[in-house]
Protein backbone atom coordinates (compact mmCIF):
# COMPACT_ATOMS: atom_id res chain seq x y z
CA UNK A 1 0.00 0.00 0.00
CA UNK A 2 1.43 2.97 -0.80
CA UNK A 3 0.16 7.11 0.71
CA UNK A 4 -2.57 6.93 -2.03
CA UNK A 5 -3.97 3.75 -0.55
CA UNK A 6 -3.53 4.83 2.82
CA UNK A 7 -5.69 7.74 2.25
CA UNK A 8 -8.48 5.82 0.86
CA UNK A 9 -8.29 3.45 3.70
CA UNK A 10 -8.48 6.01 6.13
CA UNK A 11 -11.45 7.53 5.08
CA UNK A 12 -13.23 4.72 4.45
CA UNK A 13 -13.08 4.46 8.59
CA UNK A 14 -13.46 8.42 8.69
CA UNK A 15 -16.81 8.14 6.25
CA UNK A 16 -17.66 5.04 8.22
CA UNK A 17 -17.67 6.69 11.49
CA UNK A 18 -19.38 9.93 10.50
CA UNK A 19 -22.53 7.62 8.85
CA UNK A 20 -22.67 5.89 12.39
CA UNK A 21 -22.53 9.24 14.11
CA UNK A 22 -24.73 10.54 11.76
CA UNK A 23 -27.07 7.49 11.49
CA UNK A 24 -28.01 7.36 15.40
CA UNK A 25 -28.08 11.08 15.99
CA UNK A 26 -30.78 10.82 18.10
CA UNK A 27 -27.71 9.08 20.49
CA UNK A 28 -24.87 10.91 18.87
CA UNK A 29 -25.79 14.45 19.02
CA UNK A 30 -29.24 14.67 20.71
CA UNK A 31 -28.63 13.93 24.16
CA UNK A 32 -25.83 16.09 24.76
CA UNK A 33 -27.67 18.95 23.50
CA UNK A 34 -30.49 18.48 26.36
CA UNK A 35 -28.09 17.70 28.62
CA UNK A 36 -26.11 21.39 27.91
CA UNK A 37 -29.20 23.28 27.16
CA UNK A 38 -30.69 22.17 31.02
CA UNK A 39 -26.83 23.05 32.42
CA UNK A 40 -27.04 26.87 30.83
CA UNK A 41 -31.00 27.24 31.75
CA UNK A 42 -30.26 25.97 35.78
CA UNK A 43 -27.01 26.66 36.03
CA UNK A 44 -26.21 30.21 34.04
CA UNK A 45 -29.87 31.22 34.00
CA UNK A 46 -31.55 30.26 37.21
CA UNK A 47 -28.61 29.95 39.81
CA UNK A 48 -25.92 31.72 38.52
CA UNK A 49 -27.18 35.36 37.62
CA UNK A 50 -25.46 36.86 40.15
CA UNK A 51 -22.66 35.78 40.27
CA UNK A 52 -19.51 37.03 38.87
CA UNK A 53 -16.04 35.08 38.10
CA UNK A 54 -13.42 37.02 36.90
CA UNK A 55 -14.89 39.65 35.75
CA UNK A 56 -17.54 37.44 33.71
CA UNK A 57 -21.09 36.71 34.37
CA UNK A 58 -21.37 32.78 35.28
CA UNK A 59 -23.06 31.71 32.17
CA UNK A 60 -20.02 33.35 30.23
CA UNK A 61 -17.44 31.40 32.88
CA UNK A 62 -19.03 28.22 32.27
CA UNK A 63 -19.82 28.22 28.66
CA UNK A 64 -16.63 27.28 27.49
CA UNK A 65 -15.87 24.47 30.18
CA UNK A 66 -19.66 23.11 29.23
CA UNK A 67 -18.16 22.83 25.54
CA UNK A 68 -15.31 21.02 26.31
CA UNK A 69 -16.89 18.73 28.94
CA UNK A 70 -18.72 17.56 25.60
CA UNK A 71 -16.17 17.52 23.10
CA UNK A 72 -14.34 15.30 25.58
CA UNK A 73 -17.01 13.06 26.82
CA UNK A 74 -18.28 13.03 23.35
CA UNK A 75 -14.80 11.87 21.70
CA UNK A 76 -14.34 9.29 24.58
CA UNK A 77 -17.72 8.05 24.21
CA UNK A 78 -18.01 7.55 20.12
CA UNK A 79 -14.72 5.84 20.05
CA UNK A 80 -14.91 3.68 22.69
CA UNK A 81 -18.46 2.55 21.84
CA UNK A 82 -17.82 2.18 18.14
CA UNK A 83 -14.58 0.27 18.49
CA UNK A 84 -15.70 -1.73 20.84
CA UNK A 85 -18.93 -2.43 19.13
CA UNK A 86 -16.63 -3.59 15.63
CA UNK A 87 -14.82 -6.10 18.09
CA UNK A 88 -17.81 -7.35 19.54
CA UNK A 89 -19.73 -7.90 16.42
CA UNK A 90 -16.40 -9.20 15.13
CA UNK A 91 -16.24 -6.57 12.06
CA UNK A 92 -13.22 -5.39 13.23
CA UNK A 93 -11.39 -8.58 11.80
CA UNK A 94 -12.49 -6.74 8.03
CA UNK A 95 -9.69 -4.30 9.04
CA UNK A 96 -7.36 -6.89 10.55
CA UNK A 97 -7.00 -8.80 7.46
CA UNK A 98 -6.14 -6.45 5.30
CA UNK A 99 -3.04 -4.73 4.54
CA UNK A 100 -3.88 -1.39 6.19
CA UNK A 101 -1.05 -0.24 8.68
CA UNK A 102 -2.51 0.10 12.63
CA UNK A 103 -1.63 3.61 12.12
CA UNK A 104 -4.56 4.27 9.73
CA UNK A 105 -6.69 2.28 11.83
CA UNK A 106 -6.02 4.13 14.83
CA UNK A 107 -5.97 7.55 12.85
CA UNK A 108 -9.35 7.30 11.17
CA UNK A 109 -11.52 5.94 14.93
CA UNK A 110 -9.91 9.06 16.37
CA UNK A 111 -10.57 11.60 13.45
CA UNK A 112 -14.20 9.94 13.78
CA UNK A 113 -14.21 10.63 17.30
CA UNK A 114 -12.71 14.41 16.64
CA UNK A 115 -15.52 14.75 14.33
CA UNK A 116 -18.47 14.06 17.14
CA UNK A 117 -16.81 16.08 19.61
CA UNK A 118 -16.33 18.91 16.82
CA UNK A 119 -20.09 18.56 15.82
CA UNK A 120 -21.56 18.16 19.60
CA UNK A 121 -18.91 20.97 20.49
CA UNK A 122 -20.20 23.57 17.82
CA UNK A 123 -24.18 22.35 18.70
CA UNK A 124 -23.69 23.06 22.06
CA UNK A 125 -21.95 26.78 21.28
CA UNK A 126 -24.79 27.68 19.06
CA UNK A 127 -26.71 26.82 21.91
CA UNK A 128 -25.08 28.90 24.27
CA UNK A 129 -25.97 31.96 21.76
CA UNK A 130 -29.79 31.65 23.33
CA UNK A 131 -28.24 32.33 27.05
CA UNK A 132 -25.38 34.76 26.30
CA UNK A 133 -23.14 36.52 23.74
CA UNK A 134 -20.35 34.12 23.43
CA UNK A 135 -17.24 35.61 21.35
CA UNK A 136 -13.87 33.86 20.86
CA UNK A 137 -11.07 36.10 21.85
CA UNK A 138 -8.23 34.02 20.40
CA UNK A 139 -9.78 31.65 17.78
CA UNK A 140 -6.36 30.03 17.08
CA UNK A 141 -5.82 29.05 20.77
CA UNK A 142 -9.75 27.93 20.95
CA UNK A 143 -9.12 25.65 17.68
CA UNK A 144 -5.71 24.56 18.72
CA UNK A 145 -7.67 23.83 22.95
CA UNK A 146 -10.53 21.61 21.47
CA UNK A 147 -8.84 19.35 18.65
CA UNK A 148 -6.17 18.34 20.90
CA UNK A 149 -8.45 17.80 24.05
CA UNK A 150 -10.50 15.72 21.66
CA UNK A 151 -7.40 13.72 20.49
CA UNK A 152 -6.02 12.73 23.98
CA UNK A 153 -9.85 11.96 25.04
CA UNK A 154 -10.31 9.86 21.80
CA UNK A 155 -6.90 7.98 21.95
CA UNK A 156 -7.91 7.29 26.16
CA UNK A 157 -11.31 5.84 24.67
CA UNK A 158 -9.58 3.80 22.10
CA UNK A 159 -7.68 2.21 24.62
CA UNK A 160 -10.44 1.59 26.83
CA UNK A 161 -12.55 -0.51 24.08
CA UNK A 162 -9.00 -2.45 23.22
CA UNK A 163 -9.31 -3.58 27.13
CA UNK A 164 -12.74 -4.15 27.30
CA UNK A 165 -14.62 -7.39 26.91
CA UNK A 166 -17.99 -6.36 28.13
CA UNK A 167 -20.38 -3.40 27.31
CA UNK A 168 -20.21 -2.63 30.66
CA UNK A 169 -16.52 -1.75 30.78
CA UNK A 170 -16.98 0.66 28.35
CA UNK A 171 -19.42 2.17 30.70
CA UNK A 172 -16.95 2.44 34.13
CA UNK A 173 -14.57 4.47 32.70
CA UNK A 174 -16.71 7.61 31.82
CA UNK A 175 -18.98 7.61 34.74
CA UNK A 176 -16.07 7.02 37.54
CA UNK A 177 -13.31 8.45 36.16
CA UNK A 178 -14.44 11.20 33.16
CA UNK A 179 -17.23 12.64 34.94
CA UNK A 180 -15.52 13.40 37.93
CA UNK A 181 -12.68 14.62 36.50
CA UNK A 182 -14.75 16.52 34.39
CA UNK A 183 -16.36 18.15 37.38
CA UNK A 184 -13.45 18.44 38.85
CA UNK A 185 -11.65 19.81 36.07
CA UNK A 186 -12.72 24.04 36.80
CA UNK A 187 -15.55 23.73 34.38
CA UNK A 188 -18.13 25.20 36.87
CA UNK A 189 -15.75 27.13 38.65
CA UNK A 190 -12.32 28.83 39.03
CA UNK A 191 -9.90 26.39 40.66
CA UNK A 192 -8.30 29.46 42.54
CA UNK A 193 -11.34 29.47 44.68
CA UNK A 194 -9.97 26.02 46.43
CA UNK A 195 -8.81 26.03 49.32
CA UNK A 196 -5.11 23.55 49.81
CA UNK A 197 -4.20 21.44 49.81
CA UNK A 198 -7.35 20.88 46.95
CA UNK A 199 -5.78 23.77 44.54
CA UNK A 200 -2.98 21.48 44.35
CA UNK A 201 -4.50 18.18 44.20
CA UNK A 202 -6.83 19.89 41.47
CA UNK A 203 -3.17 20.61 39.22
CA UNK A 204 -3.19 17.14 38.39
CA UNK A 205 -6.11 16.92 36.55
CA UNK A 206 -5.45 17.14 32.91
CA UNK A 207 -8.85 18.10 32.17
CA UNK A 208 -8.29 21.38 34.28
CA UNK A 209 -5.66 22.17 31.54
CA UNK A 210 -8.05 21.52 28.91
CA UNK A 211 -10.83 23.37 30.04
CA UNK A 212 -8.45 26.20 30.95
CA UNK A 213 -7.25 26.65 27.82
CA UNK A 214 -9.85 26.28 25.76
CA UNK A 215 -11.47 28.97 28.41
CA UNK A 216 -8.45 31.23 27.25
CA UNK A 217 -9.30 30.73 23.78
CA UNK A 218 -13.19 32.19 24.09
CA UNK A 219 -12.62 34.53 27.05
CA UNK A 220 -9.42 35.62 27.37
CA UNK A 221 -9.14 34.10 30.80
CA UNK A 222 -7.20 30.79 32.45
CA UNK A 223 -6.31 29.62 36.10
CA UNK A 224 -3.34 27.71 34.27
CA UNK A 225 -0.18 29.43 32.18
CA UNK A 226 -1.45 28.53 29.00
CA UNK A 227 1.87 26.91 27.47
CA UNK A 228 1.54 24.31 30.33
CA UNK A 229 -2.15 23.86 29.68
CA UNK A 230 -0.90 23.17 25.97
CA UNK A 231 2.54 20.98 26.83
CA UNK A 232 0.26 18.38 28.90
CA UNK A 233 -1.98 18.21 26.04
CA UNK A 234 0.14 17.28 23.65
CA UNK A 235 2.26 15.31 26.24
CA UNK A 236 -1.09 13.25 26.73
CA UNK A 237 -1.31 12.78 23.19
CA UNK A 238 2.03 11.48 22.55
CA UNK A 239 1.83 9.30 25.20
CA UNK A 240 -1.41 7.56 24.51
CA UNK A 241 -0.68 7.59 21.31
CA UNK A 242 1.92 5.45 21.71
CA UNK A 243 0.28 3.45 23.99
CA UNK A 244 -2.67 2.63 21.59
CA UNK A 245 -0.12 1.92 18.96
CA UNK A 246 1.66 -0.56 21.02
CA UNK A 247 -1.70 -2.14 21.99
CA UNK A 248 -2.50 -2.08 18.39
CA UNK A 249 0.55 -3.86 16.98
CA UNK A 250 0.31 -6.27 19.51
CA UNK A 251 -3.11 -7.00 18.65
CA UNK A 252 -3.51 -6.49 22.25
CA UNK A 253 -8.15 -7.90 22.92
CA UNK A 254 -7.62 -8.45 18.98
CA UNK A 255 -5.56 -11.12 18.25
CA UNK A 256 -5.69 -15.19 19.85
CA UNK B 1 11.95 -22.23 -12.48
CA UNK B 2 9.37 -23.63 -10.62
CA UNK B 3 6.63 -20.84 -10.43
CA UNK B 4 6.06 -18.88 -6.63
CA UNK B 5 4.18 -21.35 -4.67
CA UNK B 6 0.59 -19.41 -3.59
CA UNK B 7 1.07 -20.66 -0.15
CA UNK B 8 3.69 -21.85 1.73
CA UNK B 9 3.64 -22.76 5.37
CA UNK B 10 6.77 -23.22 7.34
CA UNK B 11 6.36 -25.47 10.73
CA UNK B 12 3.90 -22.85 11.90
CA UNK B 13 3.16 -23.64 16.04
CA UNK B 14 0.35 -21.82 18.21
CA UNK B 15 0.17 -22.28 21.61
CA UNK B 16 -2.62 -20.42 22.99
CA UNK B 17 -2.37 -18.55 26.57
CA UNK B 18 -5.03 -21.51 27.73
CA UNK B 19 -2.08 -23.84 27.23
CA UNK B 20 -3.55 -25.59 24.37
CA UNK B 21 -1.13 -25.91 21.82
CA UNK B 22 -3.39 -25.85 18.46
CA UNK B 23 -0.12 -26.40 15.88
CA UNK B 24 2.94 -28.25 16.49
CA UNK B 25 4.70 -27.38 13.76
CA UNK B 26 2.29 -27.54 10.82
CA UNK B 27 4.10 -27.60 7.20
CA UNK B 28 1.97 -27.66 3.77
CA UNK B 29 2.64 -26.09 0.25
CA UNK B 30 -0.22 -25.08 -2.06
CA UNK B 31 0.69 -24.31 -5.50
CA UNK B 32 -0.98 -21.44 -7.64
CA UNK B 33 -4.05 -22.23 -9.10
CA UNK B 34 -4.77 -24.98 -7.19
CA UNK B 35 -8.06 -25.86 -5.13
CA UNK B 36 -6.64 -27.16 -1.89
CA UNK B 37 -8.65 -28.85 0.81
CA UNK B 38 -7.78 -28.21 4.35
CA UNK B 39 -9.98 -30.78 6.42
CA UNK B 40 -9.77 -32.01 9.86
CA UNK B 41 -12.64 -32.83 12.89
CA UNK B 42 -13.68 -29.97 14.96
CA UNK B 43 -10.75 -28.89 17.23
CA UNK B 44 -8.25 -30.19 15.05
CA UNK B 45 -6.03 -26.26 13.98
CA UNK B 46 -7.81 -25.65 10.72
CA UNK B 47 -9.23 -22.44 11.91
CA UNK B 48 -6.19 -21.34 13.54
CA UNK B 49 -3.90 -22.22 10.92
CA UNK B 50 -6.54 -19.80 8.72
CA UNK B 51 -6.49 -17.32 11.68
CA UNK B 52 -2.42 -17.00 11.66
CA UNK B 53 -2.83 -17.22 7.27
CA UNK B 54 -5.13 -14.16 7.60
CA UNK B 55 -3.57 -12.42 10.44
CA UNK B 56 -6.65 -12.81 13.12
CA UNK B 57 -3.93 -15.12 15.04
CA UNK B 58 -0.62 -14.44 16.07
CA UNK B 59 1.66 -17.29 15.74
CA UNK B 60 3.94 -18.61 18.29
CA UNK B 61 6.35 -19.82 15.97
CA UNK B 62 7.26 -20.57 12.29
CA UNK B 63 6.32 -18.63 9.34
CA UNK B 64 4.05 -18.59 6.37
CA UNK B 65 4.99 -16.97 2.85
CA UNK B 66 1.84 -16.19 0.16
CA UNK B 67 3.35 -15.76 -2.82
CA UNK B 68 6.44 -15.55 -1.60
CA UNK B 69 5.84 -12.95 0.94
CA UNK B 70 6.06 -13.30 5.04
CA UNK B 71 3.35 -12.92 6.89
CA UNK B 72 5.88 -11.84 9.26
CA UNK B 73 7.85 -9.51 7.35
CA UNK B 74 5.82 -8.76 4.37
CA UNK B 75 2.40 -8.86 6.22
CA UNK B 76 0.73 -6.03 3.82
CA UNK B 77 1.83 -7.21 1.10
CA UNK B 78 0.80 -10.84 2.16
CA UNK B 79 -2.25 -9.42 2.94
CA UNK B 80 -3.25 -7.86 0.34
CA UNK B 81 -3.15 -10.86 -2.20
CA UNK B 82 -5.48 -13.13 0.70
CA UNK B 83 -9.74 -12.74 0.30
CA UNK B 84 -10.50 -14.50 3.23
CA UNK B 85 -14.53 -15.97 4.42
CA UNK B 86 -14.53 -16.70 8.03
CA UNK B 87 -16.62 -19.24 9.48
CA UNK B 88 -18.38 -16.99 11.87
CA UNK B 89 -20.19 -13.85 10.20
CA UNK B 90 -18.25 -10.83 11.01
CA UNK B 91 -19.90 -7.75 9.18
CA UNK B 92 -21.85 -4.46 10.95
CA UNK B 93 -25.29 -6.02 10.72
CA UNK B 94 -26.18 -2.10 10.69
CA UNK B 95 -24.78 -1.81 7.39
CA UNK B 96 -26.11 -2.92 3.89
CA UNK B 97 -24.09 -5.12 1.48
CA UNK B 98 -22.87 -2.55 -1.18
CA UNK B 99 -21.58 -0.55 2.10
CA UNK B 100 -19.76 -3.53 3.66
CA UNK B 101 -18.09 -4.58 0.26
CA UNK B 102 -17.49 -0.57 -0.86
CA UNK B 103 -15.85 -0.26 2.84
CA UNK B 104 -13.72 -3.55 2.45
CA UNK B 105 -12.53 -2.40 -0.68
CA UNK B 106 -11.27 0.93 1.19
CA UNK B 107 -9.39 -1.35 3.80
CA UNK B 108 -7.55 -2.27 0.67
CA UNK B 109 -6.89 1.08 -0.44
CA UNK B 110 -8.83 0.72 -3.45
CA UNK B 111 -10.32 3.90 -4.93
CA UNK B 112 -14.60 4.67 -3.99
CA UNK B 113 -14.74 4.40 -7.63
CA UNK B 114 -13.49 1.28 -8.49
CA UNK B 115 -14.72 -0.20 -5.44
CA UNK B 116 -18.55 0.42 -6.36
CA UNK B 117 -18.18 -1.16 -9.78
CA UNK B 118 -16.36 -4.72 -8.03
CA UNK B 119 -19.34 -4.24 -5.33
CA UNK B 120 -22.05 -4.22 -8.45
CA UNK B 121 -20.03 -6.99 -9.82
CA UNK B 122 -19.80 -9.09 -7.35
CA UNK B 123 -23.39 -8.55 -5.76
CA UNK B 124 -25.05 -9.38 -8.85
CA UNK B 125 -22.88 -12.77 -9.60
CA UNK B 126 -24.05 -13.77 -6.17
CA UNK B 127 -27.18 -12.36 -6.68
CA UNK B 128 -27.74 -9.81 -3.70
CA UNK B 129 -27.75 -6.96 -5.72
CA UNK B 130 -32.02 -6.89 -5.49
CA UNK B 131 -30.67 -7.20 -1.22
CA UNK B 132 -27.89 -4.20 -2.17
CA UNK B 133 -29.46 -1.50 -0.09
CA UNK B 134 -30.82 -3.83 2.67
CA UNK B 135 -29.46 -4.23 6.52
CA UNK B 136 -27.44 -6.80 6.47
CA UNK B 137 -28.93 -8.16 9.85
CA UNK B 138 -32.20 -8.75 7.13
CA UNK B 139 -30.45 -11.05 4.72
CA UNK B 140 -31.11 -14.81 5.23
CA UNK B 141 -28.47 -17.24 6.29
CA UNK B 142 -27.31 -17.81 2.63
CA UNK B 143 -27.20 -14.56 1.38
CA UNK B 144 -25.10 -13.66 4.28
CA UNK B 145 -22.76 -16.50 3.70
CA UNK B 146 -22.46 -15.54 -0.14
CA UNK B 147 -22.47 -11.96 1.00
CA UNK B 148 -18.71 -13.08 2.80
CA UNK B 149 -18.07 -14.57 -0.85
CA UNK B 150 -18.33 -11.08 -2.29
CA UNK B 151 -16.47 -8.94 0.20
CA UNK B 152 -13.44 -11.06 -0.02
CA UNK B 153 -13.29 -10.50 -3.51
CA UNK B 154 -13.21 -7.13 -3.13
CA UNK B 155 -9.19 -7.13 -3.22
CA UNK B 156 -9.61 -10.02 -5.96
CA UNK B 157 -7.40 -11.95 -4.04
CA UNK B 158 -4.87 -14.23 -5.65
CA UNK B 159 -5.34 -16.39 -2.81
CA UNK B 160 -8.94 -16.93 -1.44
CA UNK B 161 -9.45 -18.93 1.96
CA UNK B 162 -12.58 -20.09 2.38
CA UNK B 163 -13.28 -21.48 6.19
CA UNK B 164 -16.26 -23.88 6.41
CA UNK B 165 -18.52 -21.31 3.86
CA UNK B 166 -21.34 -23.85 3.44
CA UNK B 167 -21.95 -24.16 7.53
CA UNK B 168 -25.91 -24.10 7.46
CA UNK B 169 -26.46 -23.76 3.95
CA UNK B 170 -29.00 -25.35 2.38
CA UNK B 171 -28.20 -27.43 -1.03
CA UNK B 172 -29.25 -25.36 -3.40
CA UNK B 173 -27.13 -22.30 -2.42
CA UNK B 174 -24.44 -24.62 -1.60
CA UNK B 175 -24.35 -25.37 -5.22
CA UNK B 176 -24.36 -21.97 -6.63
CA UNK B 177 -21.77 -20.88 -4.01
CA UNK B 178 -19.84 -23.72 -5.60
CA UNK B 179 -20.58 -22.98 -9.28
CA UNK B 180 -19.37 -19.32 -8.37
CA UNK B 181 -15.81 -20.33 -6.05
CA UNK B 182 -14.75 -23.20 -9.44
CA UNK B 183 -15.23 -20.27 -11.66
CA UNK B 184 -13.13 -18.09 -9.77
CA UNK B 185 -10.24 -20.83 -9.55
CA UNK B 186 -10.77 -21.26 -13.01
CA UNK B 187 -9.77 -17.84 -13.62
CA UNK B 188 -7.01 -18.34 -11.46
CA UNK B 189 -7.61 -18.15 -8.26
CA UNK B 190 -5.79 -20.42 -5.71
CA UNK B 191 -8.51 -21.41 -3.44
CA UNK B 192 -8.35 -22.97 0.08
CA UNK B 193 -11.14 -24.68 1.59
CA UNK B 194 -12.19 -26.36 4.90
CA UNK B 195 -15.31 -28.15 5.04
CA UNK B 196 -17.44 -30.59 6.82
CA UNK B 197 -18.93 -31.54 3.42
CA UNK B 198 -16.38 -34.03 2.37
CA UNK B 199 -18.92 -34.67 -0.96
CA UNK B 200 -17.61 -31.18 -1.59
CA UNK B 201 -14.48 -31.58 -0.92
CA UNK B 202 -13.89 -34.62 -3.21
CA UNK B 203 -15.31 -33.30 -6.05
CA UNK B 204 -13.91 -29.68 -6.12
CA UNK B 205 -10.49 -29.53 -5.05
CA UNK B 206 -7.61 -31.15 -6.61
CA UNK B 207 -4.98 -32.04 -3.35
CA UNK B 208 -5.89 -32.06 0.30
CA UNK B 209 -4.07 -31.73 3.72
CA UNK B 210 -5.84 -33.98 6.54
CA UNK B 211 -5.07 -32.01 9.60
CA UNK B 212 -5.91 -33.51 13.18
CA UNK B 213 -4.57 -32.45 16.61
CA UNK B 214 -2.54 -29.69 15.23
CA UNK B 215 -0.17 -32.00 12.78
CA UNK B 216 -0.85 -32.68 8.95
CA UNK B 217 -1.68 -36.43 8.92
CA UNK B 218 -1.94 -36.34 5.02
CA UNK B 219 -0.85 -34.00 2.69
CA UNK B 220 -1.90 -35.69 -0.89
CA UNK B 221 -3.56 -35.15 -4.30
CA UNK B 222 -7.27 -36.36 -3.68
CA UNK B 223 -6.28 -39.01 -6.88
CA UNK B 224 -3.71 -40.54 -4.76
CA UNK B 225 -5.71 -39.92 -1.64
CA UNK B 226 -8.76 -42.12 -3.07
CA UNK B 227 -7.05 -44.61 -4.79
CA UNK B 228 -5.64 -45.80 -1.20
CA UNK B 229 -9.15 -46.74 0.02
CA UNK B 230 -9.48 -50.46 -0.86
CA UNK B 231 -12.60 -51.13 0.80
CA UNK B 232 -16.08 -50.51 0.12
CA UNK B 233 -19.42 -50.48 1.45
CA UNK B 234 -22.38 -51.08 -0.18
CA UNK B 235 -26.10 -50.50 1.53
CA UNK B 236 -28.50 -52.92 -0.76
CA UNK B 237 -32.10 -52.52 -0.61
CA UNK B 238 -33.62 -55.85 -1.11
CA UNK B 239 -37.20 -57.65 -0.73
CA UNK B 240 -38.33 -58.73 1.94
CA UNK B 241 -37.04 -62.09 2.56
CA UNK B 242 -35.42 -63.97 6.01
CA UNK B 243 -33.59 -66.81 4.31
CA UNK B 244 -29.58 -67.19 6.20
CA UNK B 245 -27.45 -64.43 4.61
CA UNK B 246 -24.99 -66.48 1.86
CA UNK B 247 -21.56 -66.64 2.61
CA UNK B 248 -19.31 -65.02 0.14
CA UNK B 249 -15.69 -65.26 -0.12
CA UNK B 250 -14.06 -62.13 0.69
CA UNK B 251 -17.56 -60.14 1.72
CA UNK B 252 -18.82 -59.53 4.68
CA UNK B 253 -22.47 -59.40 4.95
CA UNK B 254 -24.68 -57.79 7.40
CA UNK B 255 -28.40 -57.44 8.12
CA UNK B 256 -29.71 -53.98 8.80
CA UNK B 257 -33.47 -54.64 8.59
CA UNK B 258 -35.69 -57.17 6.87
CA UNK B 259 -35.63 -54.66 4.08
CA UNK B 260 -31.61 -53.53 4.06
CA UNK B 261 -28.33 -55.14 3.67
CA UNK B 262 -24.58 -53.73 4.27
CA UNK B 263 -22.01 -55.42 2.08
CA UNK B 264 -18.23 -54.40 2.59
CA UNK B 265 -16.02 -56.02 0.21
CA UNK B 266 -12.41 -54.96 -1.70
CA UNK B 267 -12.96 -52.18 -4.00
CA UNK B 268 -11.43 -55.13 -6.77
CA UNK B 269 -13.51 -57.52 -5.77
CA UNK B 270 -16.52 -58.00 -8.42
CA UNK B 271 -20.28 -57.96 -7.75
CA UNK B 272 -21.60 -60.02 -10.04
CA UNK B 273 -20.37 -63.20 -7.04
CA UNK B 274 -22.03 -61.12 -4.48
CA UNK B 275 -25.78 -60.74 -6.50
CA UNK B 276 -25.65 -64.24 -7.22
CA UNK B 277 -24.97 -65.60 -3.99
CA UNK B 278 -28.01 -63.70 -3.08
CA UNK B 279 -30.02 -64.65 -5.84
CA UNK B 280 -29.29 -68.15 -5.06
CA UNK B 281 -31.12 -67.92 -1.89
CA UNK B 282 -34.25 -65.86 -3.13
CA UNK B 283 -32.86 -62.29 -2.16
CA UNK B 284 -33.69 -59.92 -4.83
CA UNK B 285 -31.69 -56.84 -4.66
CA UNK B 286 -33.98 -53.61 -5.63
CA UNK B 287 -31.03 -51.16 -5.72
CA UNK B 288 -27.77 -50.05 -4.16
CA UNK B 289 -25.40 -47.54 -2.76
CA UNK B 290 -22.10 -46.30 -1.19
CA UNK B 291 -23.03 -46.45 2.14
CA UNK B 292 -20.80 -42.99 2.62
CA UNK B 293 -18.30 -41.12 0.09
CA UNK B 294 -14.78 -42.42 -0.48
CA UNK B 295 -13.17 -39.41 0.95
CA UNK B 296 -15.74 -39.83 4.15
CA UNK B 297 -14.26 -43.41 4.69
CA UNK B 298 -10.89 -42.47 4.21
CA UNK B 299 -11.11 -39.35 6.57
CA UNK B 300 -13.00 -41.18 9.05
CA UNK B 301 -9.84 -44.01 8.78
CA UNK B 302 -6.92 -41.47 9.20
CA UNK B 303 -8.60 -39.56 12.13
CA UNK B 304 -9.30 -43.06 14.24
CA UNK B 305 -5.51 -43.92 12.87
CA UNK B 306 -3.78 -41.17 14.31
CA UNK B 307 -5.92 -41.17 17.73
CA UNK B 308 -4.85 -44.37 18.19
CA UNK B 309 -1.48 -43.36 17.22
CA UNK B 310 -1.26 -40.38 19.90
CA UNK B 311 -3.06 -42.93 22.51
CA UNK B 312 -0.39 -45.16 21.88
Amino acid sequence: MNASNHLVALGTIVRREVSRIMRIWSQTLLPPAITMTLYFVVFGSLLGKNIKIHEHSYIDYIVPGLIMMSVIQNAYGNISSSFFGAKFGRYVEEMLVSPMPSWVILTGYVAGAVVRGLIVGAIVLGLSYFFTHTRIAHPFATLAAVLLAAVVFALAGFVNAVYAKKFDDVAIVPTFVLTPLTYLGGVFYSVEMLPQPWHTVSMANPILYMVNAFRYGLLGTSDVNLWLAFGVMVAATVILGAVAMRLLHRGVGLRA
Amino acid sequence: MSPVPALEVDQLTKTYASGVQALKGVSLTVQPGDFFALLGPNGAGKSTLIGILSSLVNASGGDARVFGHSIHRERRAAMQMIGLVPQELNFNIFETPFQICVNSAGFYGIARDVAMQRAEKYLRELSLWEKMDAPARTLSGGMKRRLMIARAMMNEPRLLILDEPTAGVDIEIRRAMWRFVSEINRAGTTVILTTHYLEEAEQLCRNIAIIDKGTIIENTSMKHLLGKLDVETFVLDVTANDAALPDVPGVRIVRLDEHTLEAEMSRTHDLNSLFAALSARGITVTSMRNKANRLEELFVRLVESNAGVAAA
